[in-house]
């Protein structure tokens, strides 16, 4: 085994005084090896990307590192002065970004933001053949054309190689990226992976890999160390650590990665609920008072059928209209064409006033839990409103809204407080409540655990199985993660560019999808290889 | 609560909060402490501060400069408030309109608050109150019409953003009317803004009625600190404390409120007066 190039020595990081704990990271120790990648796995608030940051010298000011080193090259950057730590810093350890569309200055051309790595560090010469050659590199299309580009031209996946490319640059022996894929859609994600994977092997630079996804990390992991509250609970090679989990909390999170396995098929009676025919919705993009803009086709010609009981998944990336089409069913969003049958009512022509109807028996579980409540009501009133406007008194709305706590299980002093005392997980129950306060028949979810760490992902996905079991909802599950989908659903649609593409059985879209495009969707499922260990206990 | 604790650590907040406290009492107390009018002539002309019984000096006709200070207080505050609160009722009624309709409503609502903008509002001012002849009522009137506008245009903005939340767009899921959801989801939300501008408005209120009673526009039957200036002005240089002492009152009552609205700013968008930065990932 080869010595590290990076190690982390006994690092904490305090809080300031007042936060939830007293160290954002405590006694940590990590090594990176050259050739070698580095997963740091943990839910969000776990100190991962903080210790990033403390290798980057990127620490937000009032944090203070009470203890441990971090050797670098025979440094410790801790205590390295600020000028030969920036020397250091973009020529010896490069660093990826969670968030692409934000990393880039949007006034400078790719080529001059990758050529200014160069000529920072001093670098003289033909800059200009260098930084073709890297973006060829990062396999960027056409590098004479992207070099000149502004970054507003590119997709987040091309930045994202952008970002690569800088980071890389001058041949850095780290690497240092944080979420690198998570912003980015699947396939996009799967080539980046495989980019970086390429690239370090290449080049035999160590990368250290900020991620939460199990998924990421089987995929790409050579070593593996999980981190809860501040702290590195387990530590190994990647294999050791995903197939044989130790420590409880990792053998809790692995548990709740979603298996991807069909759940078993239910019958359901042929009586369909809603039936969607040749719905087109576009938007127009741009334009002004003398000039319309040029329309986007965000749904084509979408049908489907949804009977009774039973659960559709509308899979798909971001940009391919899912969302879109369950906005047009609840009319949160006005298609130009076709039908929406609800009960063989057509609610396409319906007006506000006699929509109203409809509106309690077609309900919605919204994406953000952070942005669907409204922070200055109480929880009691968010649940019941829905009820007290459809005429329930208010005294027994608010009764129902308590029994609803208790099926989300809440407890019942939630009523009195407000949403921003309540973790994501929790909030996304109090949006279950008020989606169900009104006894829908058809639930529309849409990406409802997406905004959640894993182990709460699992949860709601129970809670909104129990719930639908016991109601005998119909609904419509979106989502963009297929493993989450494969779970929950009993027929899939797989959209692309508004588009519904292919649509079956969940175990036979996933066994033996006809259309490339399910099957490029599944072959970027990251870790697919792998297969989460069910937990022992 | 924790509002009002992070608006308690903002010393400039409560330095301006205690201001505005010690000239509402003035304002309060001005009956008994100058149980007479302001207009009444009390003494020998042109008597410097701490003479003759007159605390700040006497005028040109031997009235109290400290009695017309105090009874202008009220004056003021009566302008500022009234005013402001008729402004946030257009403003905010037609930028929610505006805001959450969107289309042509939008379109046709800020044309119209465009045309208000595009004219000089102390012009605009000046011309109502002549036209309708100088009285309480009237200044109030015209200040409102000209201080309306930027209200519609930050409830508008905020009304655009907050409409496409998820929180909006599931009270429309939920069935709930219009006015419902503007009232109970969006507006609480669009507050802050709002009674941090409305806070500026009242100094500007203040600012705007000084200068108008400055130009003589002023209730003949009220005494005003702008009036006092203006009266003060042609004898300065023999009489300064006719018009430095009127001037100091709304200097500090003017910066009061700015005080106060900056401090309000602060704590209700504590993400942006944190300048410490703390990101926990």
């Amino acid at each position: 085994m080869t010595s590290p190039i990076l190690s982390i020595e006994n690092l904490t990081i305090g809080l300031p005084a007042g936060g939830d704990r007293a160290n954002a990271v405590e006694d940590v120790s990590l090594a990176v090896r050259p050739g070698e990648i580095l997963c740091v796995v943990g839910e969000s608030g776990s100190g991962k990307s903080m210790t990033a940051s403390a290798v980057m010298g990127l620490l937000p000011k009032g944090l203070p590192v009470r203890s441990g080193r971090i050797m670098f090259e025979g440094n410790d950057l801790l205590t390295l002065p600020a000028e030969t730590f920036r020397a250091l810093r973009g020529a010896r350890l490069g660093m990826v970004f969670q968030e692409p569309m934000t990393a880039l200055n949007p006034l400078m051309r790719v080529g001059d933001q990758i050529g200014e790595a160069f000529r920072v560090h001093g670098e003289k010469g033909d800059i200009r053949s260098k930084v073709l050659a890297l973006l060829e590199d990062v396999r960027l299309p056409d590098p004479p054309s992207i070099i000149g580009a502004y970054p507003f031209r590119l997709s987040g996946g091309q930045r994202q190689r952008v970002m690569i490319a800088m980071a890389l640059a001058l041949g850095p022996s780290v690497l240092i990226a944080d979420e690198p894929t998570t912003a980015l859609d699947v396939t996009t994600q799967m080539q980046i992976l495989r980019l970086i994977r390429g690239l370090q092997e290449r080049r035999g630079t160590g990368v250290l890999f900020i991620t939460h996804d199990f998924g990421v990390v089987a995929e790409i992991a050579d070593q593996v160390a999980v981190m809860q509250h501040g702290r590195v609970v387990e530590h190994g090679e990647a294999a050791q650590v995903l197939n044989a989990p130790q420590h409880p909390y990792t053998r809790a999170l692995t548990a709740a990665v979603p298996h991807g396995r069909a759940r078993p098929a239910e019958t359901h009676a042929p009586e369909p609920v809603l039936a969607l025919s040749g719905v087109e919705k576009s938007f127009r993009r741009g334009g002004g008072l003398f000039r319309r803009g040029s329309p986007v086709q965000a749904v084509a010609d979408a049908s489907f059928t949804l009977v009774k009981g039973e659960t559709l998944g509308l899979v798909g990336e971001s940009g391919s209209g899912k969302s879109t089409l369950a906005r047009c069913v609840v009319r949160l969003a006005q298609p130009e064409k076709g039908e929406i049958l609800f009960h063989g009512t057509d609610l396409l022509p319906l007006g506000r006033a006699a929509m109203q109807p409809y509106r309690a028996r077609i309900q919605m579980v919204f994406q953000d839990p952070y942005a669907s409540l409204n922070p200055r009501r109480r929880v009691g009133d968010i649940i019941a409103e829905g009820p007290v406007t459809h005429g329930v008194p208010r005294d027994k709305a608010l009764a129902r809204a308590l029994e609803l706590l208790a099926l989300v299980q809440l407890d019942a002093g939630a009523m009195e407080r407000f949403p921003h005392e309540f973790s994501g997980g929790q909030r996304q129950r109090i949006g279950i409540a008020r989606a169900i306060a009104l006894e829908p028949e058809l639930l529309i979810a849409d990406e409802p655990v997406s905004a959640l760490d894993v182990s709460v992902q699992a949860q709601i996905l129970d809670l909104l199985d129990g719930i639908r079991k016991r109601l005998g909802l119909t609904m419509l599950f979106i989502t963009h993660d297929l493993r989450v989908a494969a779970q929950v659903c009993d027929r899939i649609a797989v959209m692309q560019r508004g588009r519904i593409v292919e649509i079956g059985p969940t175990a036979k879209v996933f066994g033996a999808p006809e259309h490339p495009y399910t099957r490029e969707l599944l072959d970027a499922i990251p870790g697919k290889a792998w297969t989460p260990p069910l937990e022992a206990a | 609560m924790s509002f009002w604790r992070r608006f308690a650590r903002n010393l400039g907040a409560m330095v301006g909060l205690a201001i505005l406290a010690l000239v509402a009492l003035m304002a309060v107390l001005a009956p008994v402490l100058f149980p007479f009018s302001p207009w009444e002539m009390r003494g020998i002309p042109f008597m410097p501060p701490g003479e003759a019984g007159f605390l700040l000096g006497s005028d040109s006709l031997g009235r109290d400069v400290a009695a017309g200070i105090a009874h202008g207080a009220l004056v003021s505050f009566l302008v500022g408030g009234v005013s402001t609160v008729a402004a946030l009722l257009l403003g905010v009624t037609l930028g929610a309109l505006a805001g959450y309709a969107g289309g042509w409503v939008d379109d046709a609502i800020m044309r119209f608050t465009e045309f208000f903008q595009t004219i000089p509002s102390f012009v605009l001012a000046v011309v109502l109150v002549a036209i309708f002849t100088p009285s309480i009522a009237s200044i109030v009137v015209s200040i409102a019409i000209v201080s309306w506008p930027p209200v519609t245009r930050v409830v508008r903005a905020e009304f655009l953003s907050l409409r496409s939340r998820e929180f909006v767009q599931a009270a429309e899921v939920l069935g709930r009317g219009r006015i419902a959801i503007m009232v109970t989801e969006i507006l609480p939300n669009a507050l802050s803004p709002i009674i941090v501008l409305a806070s500026l408005m009242v100094a500007t209120a203040i600012l705007l009625e000084s200068s108008l009673s400055f130009l003589g526009l002023g209730d003949p039957n009220l005494m005003s600190w702008g009036f006092m200036i203006g009266s003060g002005r042609s004898v300065i240089r023999i009489a300064w404390w006719m018009s430095v002492f009127p001037g100091i009152a709304i200097f500090l009552t003017v910066l009061a409120l700015n005080l106060v609205g900056e401090g309000l700013n602060d704590a209700l968008n504590p993400r942006l007066a944190r300048r410490r930065g703390i990101v926990v990932t």
